[in-house]
């Protein structure tokens, strides 16, 4: 038996590893066929199968056993098989599936992207604005939480948390110990430290980056700025932590660097998890080597004011390489 | 009379202690099956049975056994799903009250078959009597020689262990119970890998509800083809239904399989009719997971025929006209019944033990709830009827566990049959507080049925 399975989603067929999931191999191909994800995290063991939105169907199995499946299932979590065809925007059904779950997704979520310091980088946000309805059919009070602090650097704002379960796995793997979890069941579920214990060890500001909406937020950028305000460029650092290589994006606002994050990619992953000194504590240019400005997809809303040749960013002006790249980078988001 | 496999001697005093039990041919089936039977006999024998999975899917249980992983060298268990929270079912928590022996000649029988060594019994945590009589029934079997080391001197090792949850129907699902076992959060877990691969701390697990584990002790004793000339169809054996609502003698029964619902419900030898003289509206036949049917749909099959207590009788019709013979939780309503009230307080219920994982069922049970409360308190619109159909199509089989389908099937359900009295609360809303709807048509007889859009 060959190791390689072919696929078809949605009329598109891709070789891929025996033991990829739908939502992967749909990644291999890209474009429009991928389903949205915003529990799965690949850098993560276990994430996935919770928040359905990545719901696809399977309308032959495999070549072995060509039987369709009988229910939607969640992409990120169900792997190929050879000869396996699904189909994600080309089935009504997972359209008409996905709009529900996008809309129980909504139903308690305060919608206040207005002061949401995640709005512009916010997975719920895009997926909202993608499939959602215009207008709720939900006419109740909507749960809310307060806002607590774990700790100086983080903030949890409860009441936007979607429970994708993200922030518990990457305590649970990424650091050496988990000091947080989900609390209770049903829609009262809610993430804590129960007894209000700070979060904190060398890795737990990756939670941040992890969380798809703005439940957890970094208090050192905290109400500083709209993510579409500021630039992002990558750089690194030679820092002595041994599980951190250092290489990060800095979010830039004029001269200022106002945050730090580890480097995502399309799908909002990060590429290498960093360690909480180079994201908190590391806040001048001269504190890292800059390599060039983050790529940023021309259907985000933060490059809307980035690529303006006409006032390129301080760090970019004073430096040729930079500015070279910056220039390319322009004419290339713009020409669509 | 219908024969009586599980509950015979239930009578007896004092047969809930070995001695007693003893006398009555108790622990026959562990010395017939350790001393002259191998694991692949007893399994082969459960097949020829053709029992089926008592706690509400009704898998066939020796197809169950029989794809139990045997990878050299792990260990593997045999896990009693004893977790019994579904509203409206009450039957296994008798039977372990009164014969808690049979449930552990079973589980001694069961973990031979499975080769377990360490087998649990997994108990919800408000049956804390329970607990208690179980223990102590261990303790006599241990004296005796039927569990611990060289049982009955065949060699064969078991240790069985009672463990009690913190009381939520979610453990009930057998990967959550596993999960709960295993000392965490009992959250569903994703599937593939089923149990049977990877189950107990990753070792190959079998999960049987009480019921069909004490199941296996008649079937070793008098043969699983015995077992099967009892019932009717792929409905083998006995199934002890736990009857509630407003009947005459409401209790546990042991029922042959294929006995009519007509004679379930009105017969003296079960529940001797509706109480108080009023007239029978609507049931739930499986516990309240199941769809609901009325009165009409209950007894006779949209074709006429007269349903039957079986699980391919009472699925006769599909979602549309039937319902599922689930886990036993017989309820009954009579005449002075409100459907949407009994409907809002199903949703309560899975709204509050919704685990918690998936969106649409975190999200869409408490929807639900808060839109049946308004309803059932005469604040609701016409369109908050067809707003619940939709809801309930947007949690049903997009979920990880099947939570979401029992909560969305009740709402549709009851909204399918029932649509009348539904909107009547809209058009009535402050009569409605105040009384209710009444019998209607909804034991008229059939061919009236209006088909309404579901
Ligand atoms: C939400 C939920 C709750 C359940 N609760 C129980 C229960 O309390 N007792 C039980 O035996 N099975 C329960 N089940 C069914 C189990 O998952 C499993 O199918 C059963 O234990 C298998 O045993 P059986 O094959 O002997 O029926 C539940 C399933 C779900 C989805
Ligand atoms: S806080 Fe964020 S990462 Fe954690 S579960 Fe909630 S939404 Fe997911
Ligand atoms: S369906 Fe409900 S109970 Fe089951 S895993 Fe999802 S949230 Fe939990
Ligand atoms: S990404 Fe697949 S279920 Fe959330």
């Amino acid at each position: 038996m060959s190791d390689k399975h072919k696929v078809t989603i949605d009329g598109i067929t891709v070789e891929v590893e025996a033991g990829t999931s739908i939502l992967n191999a749909a990644r291999q191909i890209g474009g429009d066929i991928v389903p949205p994800a915003m529990c799965y995290y690949s850098k993560l063991e276990g994430s996935g199968g919770k928040c359905r939105t990545c719901l696809v169907q399977v309308s032959k199995g495999s070549e072995k056993d060509p039987r369709p499946m009988p229910k939607l299932v969640a992409s990120c979590r169900t792997t190929v098989m050879d000869g396996m065809e699904v189909k994600n925007i080309t089935s009504p059904e997972v359209v008409e599936a996905r709009k529900g779950v996008v809309e129980m997704l909504l139903l308690n979520h305060p919608l206040d992207c207005p002061v949401c310091d995640q709005a512009g980088e916010c997975h719920l946000q895009d997926l909202g604005y993608e499939h959602g309805r215009a207008k709720t059919r939900y006419e109740f009070d909507r749960r809310t939480f307060e806002k607590v602090d774990l700790g100086d650097k983080i903030q949890l704002h409860m009441t936007r948390c979607i429970l994708c379960y993200r922030c518990v796995f990457t305590a649970d793997q990424i650091t050496n110990t988990r000091l947080h979890g989900v609390l209770n069941r049903g829609d009262h579920s809610e993430i804590s430290t129960y007894i209000s214990k700070a979060i904190d060890n060398d890795f737990s500001g990756n939670v941040i980056d992890v969380c798809p909406v703005g439940a957890l937020t970094d208090k050192t950028f905290r109400f500083k700025n709209r993510v579409w305000f500021t630039k992002p460029v990558q750089a690194h650092r030679d820092c002595d932590h041994e599980k951190c290589n250092g290489k990060v994006t800095l979010w830039y606002k004029g001269e200022e660097v106002i945050r730090v994050t580890a480097r995502k990619d399309q799908y909002g992953e990060v590429e290498e998890f960093i360690c909480n000194t180079c994201r908190f504590d590391k806040k001048q240019t001269s504190d890292w080597v800059i390599e060039a400005p983050t790529k940023i997809s021309n259907k985000s809303v933060i490059s809307s004011n980035h690529y303006d040749t006409m006032k390129p960013l301080p760090v970019v002006k004073t430096n040729p390489q930079l500015l070279e790249a910056n220039k390319e980078q322009f004419e290339r988001d713009t020409r669509l | 009379m219908g024969r009586k496999l599980l509950l015979e001697h239930i009578n007896v005093p004092g047969i809930n202690t070995l001695e007693v039990y003893r006398q009555k041919g108790g622990y026959r089936s562990v010395e017939k099956a350790l001393k002259q039977m191998t694991p692949e006999e007893i399994v082969e024998e459960v097949k020829k049975s053709g029992l089926r999975g008592r706690g509400g899917a009704g898998f066939p249980t020796g197809m169950k056994w029989g794809f139990l992983a045997k990878p050299e060298g792990v260990a593997r268990y045999l896990v009693c799903n004893g977790d019994e929270s579904e509203p409206g079912t009450f039957k296994d928590r008798y039977l372990m009250t009164y014969i808690p022996h049979a449930l552990i000649e079973g589980m001694i029988v069961g973990s031979f078959a499975l080769g377990a060594h360490v087998s649990y019994i997994y108990l919800r945590g408000e049956m804390m009597p329970q607990i208690r009589i179980l223990e102590k029934a261990i303790a006599e079997a241990k004296a005796a020689g039927f569990l611990g080391k060289n049982i009955l001197g065949t060699g064969y090792d078991l240790e069985l262990y009672v463990q009690p949850g913190g009381g939520a129907y979610i453990c009930g699902e057998e990967t959550a119970l596993l999960e709960s076992l295993e000392g965490k959060r009992g959250n569903p877990r994703i599937k593939p890998p089923f149990p049977a691969i990877a189950g107990l701390y990753g070792c190959p697990t079998v999960v049987n509800n009480v019921e069909s584990i004490a199941a296996v002790v008649p079937i070793i004793n008098d043969g699983g083809e015995e077992y099967a000339k009892i019932g009717v169809g792929r409905s083998t054996g006995t199934k002890l239904i736990s009857a509630g609502g407003n009947l005459k003698k409401p209790g546990v029964y042991e029922i042959e399989l294929g006995l009519t619902c007509e004679e379930f419900v009105y017969s003296d030898e079960y529940c001797g009719g509706i109480a108080n003289g009023k007239t029978l509206k609507a049931v739930v036949a499986g516990g309240s997971s199941v769809p609901i049917l009325p009165n009409n749909l209950f007894f006779k099959t949209a074709n006429g025929e007269a349903r039957l207590m079986s699980y391919e009788s009472l699925s006769d019709g599909g979602f549309a006209t039937g319902t599922m013979l689930g886990s036993g939780g017989f309820i009954a309503y009579d005449e002075d019944q409100c459907i949407v009230r009994n409907t809002w307080n199903f949703t309560r219920f899975y709204h509050h033990e919704s685990c918690g994982q998936c969106s649409p069922c975190r999200e869409g049970t408490g929807w639900m709830e808060k839109v049946l409360h308004r309803l059932e308190h005469g604040h609701g619109k016409m369109s908050d009827i067809d707003l619940l159909v939709d809801v309930s199509k947007k949690i049903e089989g997009n979920t990880i566990c099947p939570l979401g389908d029992a909560a969305a099937w009740p709402v549709a359900s009851a909204i399918r049959h029932f649509r009348d009295e539904f909107e009547w609360h809209v058009t009535h809303p402050s009569e409605a507080t105040t009384r209710n709807f009444g019998l209607a048509h909804y034991a008229d007889p059939l061919p009236k049925k209006e088909e309404t859009a579901a």
